[in-house]
């Protein structure tokens, strides 16, 4: 029968040491990487109050569409548009080129308008059914504009009563143009000249497609990592964790020997879930996240500190091997559950209240905290009594004792 | 080891941690701290130059655009003068001052690589405060309900004057030291609550396990000490790995997490010493005022 265990212990080393080796790397790069890892850009955006539009729920909810649409049409693979509170709107653009540029984008209010003469304006934006930019035959770069059968009909009106004279054509009140109608144009179709730059036509064009803004929107917030340092970051917390986990190890195998190479395992075992579960909940890693995960492996073994110095004292004051293992562990238990539900409501409270960075980091220490503690009891102690069991080792100073 | 009487001592190490944290306090009344841009509102650009440059270099450049008094800090070097990796932190600069800003500093220095381009405006700094403190409060008034529930009030109070010690420790060398402080530096802070509470309660859980075997004979003062030096051998073990993890984070883990690692790494030195020197010895010296009360009011009684 020890024989039997003593494979099965073998085979339960092999087979986490494999997956260990074999897919942590896979595993840690396929978890969604926060703009500190890839780079990119992080803006927070504040609809404010004028004095000509105030903020409520209805025009928050189109800003945030709006947005979305604009962002959109940036291009990016996983942009992301989440509303924040009452007026705050948070956009991450990974992987941006320029994101000064952008920003400028997603921000403007966009309000088209058309004026006679006299500076009455006649018809806006929401008049149109499409915006496209194009390069006219004589190199003009232009946008073409395509009105609803409403807008059509306006447009039509607009120019029958304005033949040559002068009509504007305002972008959030500056004009972009103001040409001499010819004659009435009936079609519903019209173009905007003066883009400088073909970029400049395709940014208008963009504009004019996603809407104006209801209300004023403010640049409140703005981080941007340029793609270096995600990259210097993503190897220097690779460095961290391999020397934070080599430090560990040493000193468990060091101390506790057989029960430390057992506790390292769990350890491993620790690692690979939470990076599993993180996974699974789609959370972001993000440089304090990581962090964290470091910071979790050095907290994870202190259940198993816990355990084995608990053992240590049972098994001097004189019980067997097997026995002074079940003390330590039952009697070890209550110490880690009270300690550790109390950092939990430290914790909960942080995910509840932080924002951001802050909950992902929240979210990363409160799982290491539950799941250090499955690996380290249930785990452990699992995989100490098959060794046990299999009476190979009967002299407590290979436990460390 | 060498045991010897912890809790006898109790008044010299509650006058050890009034001397670690006094001039972290006076250096917070005098000159504050070193606020970060998520606190303070401003722009910060994180570039890094083709070759080592000084931040006379880099003053001289911003001067041009009445920068000239921006913070300015060299990346990885306290002790050398010059570096090609530079933090400046200005006041918030709209995008055409910044980029106006950029251009300038690129023709007298030399080309650069923009690391990192943050802009926080003011409003987001106060909320940030308000918000890092209600999650201390709340935490604390959670955490006492529940030591209250599972041990007692005395241990609860006990063990968030430890917290507290920790995080005046932590926030005091950050003042002495005048290094950063930022939006990570209050998730640190939360850790280190985290971390402070988990080791005060290991060896709380083990005098509340000696009090139900202890002799009329013992003590608080020797069953303190007998339930410190029980968890002795773990709390060292505790602290060293996970000292070991931070120390790992702050020399390998890069310029962007240094100040958050060294606030847990003086969190976390403070914490498991809080735990032994300061909140076992709070609830001693409790329990023995409230035993002296008891006795005296027995005796006044008698009379």
């Amino acid at each position: 029968m020890r024989w039997g265990n003593l494979t099965k212990f073998l085979l339960a080393v092999v087979a986490i040491l494999s997956v260990f080796g074999y897919y942590i790397l896979p595993l840690a790069t396929s978890i969604k990487q926060g703009l500190d890892l890839q780079g990119g850009t992080h803006v927070v955006l504040e609809a404010v109050d004028t004095p000509e539009a105030k903020v409520d729920e209805d025009a928050v909810q189109r800003v945030v569409k709006i947005i979305e649409k604009r962002v959109n049409e940036i291009g990016l693979t996983e942009p992301i548009i989440q509303r924040q509170g009452e007026r705050r709107i948070i956009v991450e653009l990974p992987g941006i080129k320029e994101p000064e540029k952008a920003i400028e984008m997603l921000g403007k209010t966009a309000l088209l308008e058309f004026q006679d003469e006299s500076g009455k304006t006649v018809m806006t934006g929401k008049d149109l059914k499409d915006a496209k930019a194009q390069i006219e035959q004589n190199k003009n770069n232009v946008v073409s504009l395509e009105f609803s059968p409403e807008g059509a009909k306006l447009f039509g009106e607009l120019t029958t009563k304005n033949v040559s004279k002068h009509i504007s054509i305002l972008l959030d009140k500056k004009v972009l143009t103001s040409p001499v109608v010819n004659e009435p144009i009936l079609g519903g179709k019209a173009i905007i000249t003066g883009s400088h730059t073909i970029e400049e036509a395709q940014e208008l064009a963009i504009l004019l497609r996603s809407g104006s803004l209801p209300v004023k929107v403010e640049v409140l917030e703005m981080r941007t990592v340029g793609p270096t340092l995600g990259q210097d970051s993503k190897e220097k917390s690779v460095v961290a964790f391999s020397i934070g986990i080599g430090a560990i190890v040493f000193f468990m195998l060091a101390y506790y020997r057989l029960a430390g190479f057992v506790a390292n395992l769990t350890l491993i075992l620790y690692v690979l879930m939470l990076l599993l579960s993180l996974k699974m909940l789609n959370a972001t890693l993000t440089l304090p996240g990581i962090a964290g995960i470091i910071l979790s492996m050095g907290m994870a073994v202190d259940a198993n500190v816990l355990i084995f110095e608990r053992f240590k004292e049972e098994y001097r004051a004189g019980k067997t091997l097997r026995a002074a293992m079940d003390a330590g562990f039952s009697r070890a238990f209550a110490t880690i559950f009270d300690s550790n539900l109390t950092t939990l409501i430290a914790v909960a409270v942080l995910f509840f209240l932080g924002a951001g960075p802050i909950k992902g980091f929240a979210i990363t220490l409160g799982l290491g905290i539950v799941l250090s503690m499955f690996t380290a009891i249930t785990v452990t102690k699992y995989m100490l009594r098959m060794l046990m069991h299999t009476n190979v080792f009967k002299n407590g100073k290979i436990f460390g004792a | 080891m060498m045991k010897f009487d912890i809790i006898g001592k109790k008044n010299w190490f509650f006058l050890l941690s009034a001397l670690a944290i006094i001039p972290g306090l006076i250096s917070i009344a005098m000159q504050g701290f070193n606020l970060g841009i998520d606190f303070t509102g401003g722009t910060l650009l994180d570039l890094k130059f083709a070759r080592p440059v000084t931040v006379t270099e880099v003053r001289g450049a911003l001067q041009e655009y009445g920068l000239g008094n921006s913070t300015i800090q060299l990346a990885a070097s306290e002790h050398t003068e010059s570096s090609p990796n530079v933090f400046i932190r200005t006041h918030v600069l709209t995008d055409d001052e910044r980029r106006a800003v950029l251009s300038g500093v690129e023709k007298s220095l030399g080309s650069f690589d923009t690391q990192r381009v943050e802009k926080v405006g003011a409003v987001i700094g106060s909320e940030l405060t308000k918000n890092a403190i209600i999650a201390v409060v709340i935490s604390w008034l959670c955490m006492i309900a529940y030591i209250t529930y599972r041990f007692e009030f005395k241990f609860a109070v006990s063990a968030i004057i430890a917290i507290a010690h920790d995080i005046l420790m932590v926030v005091g060398i950050f003042s002495l030291l005048q290094k950063e402080v930022d939006a990570s530096f209050v998730a640190a802070i939360l850790t280190i609550v985290g971390y402070s509470i988990n080791d005060t309660i290991v060896i709380f859980d083990r005098i509340r396990e000696n009090l139900k075997t202890h002799s009329k004979t013992e003590s608080f003062n020797q069953l303190v000490n007998r339930s410190i030096w029980q968890t002795m051998t773990r709390s060292i073990y505790t602290v060293m790995t996970v000292i070991f993890t931070t120390v790992a984070l702050y020399v390998f883990g890069g310029e962007t997490t240094k100040n958050f690692s060294l606030a847990l790494l003086i969190g976390f030195a403070s914490g498991a010493y809080s735990s032994i020197f300061t909140a076992s010895p709070i609830w001693v010296a409790w329990k023995e005022y409230e035993e002296r009360n008891r006795i005296a009011k027995k005796t006044r009684g008698a009379k």
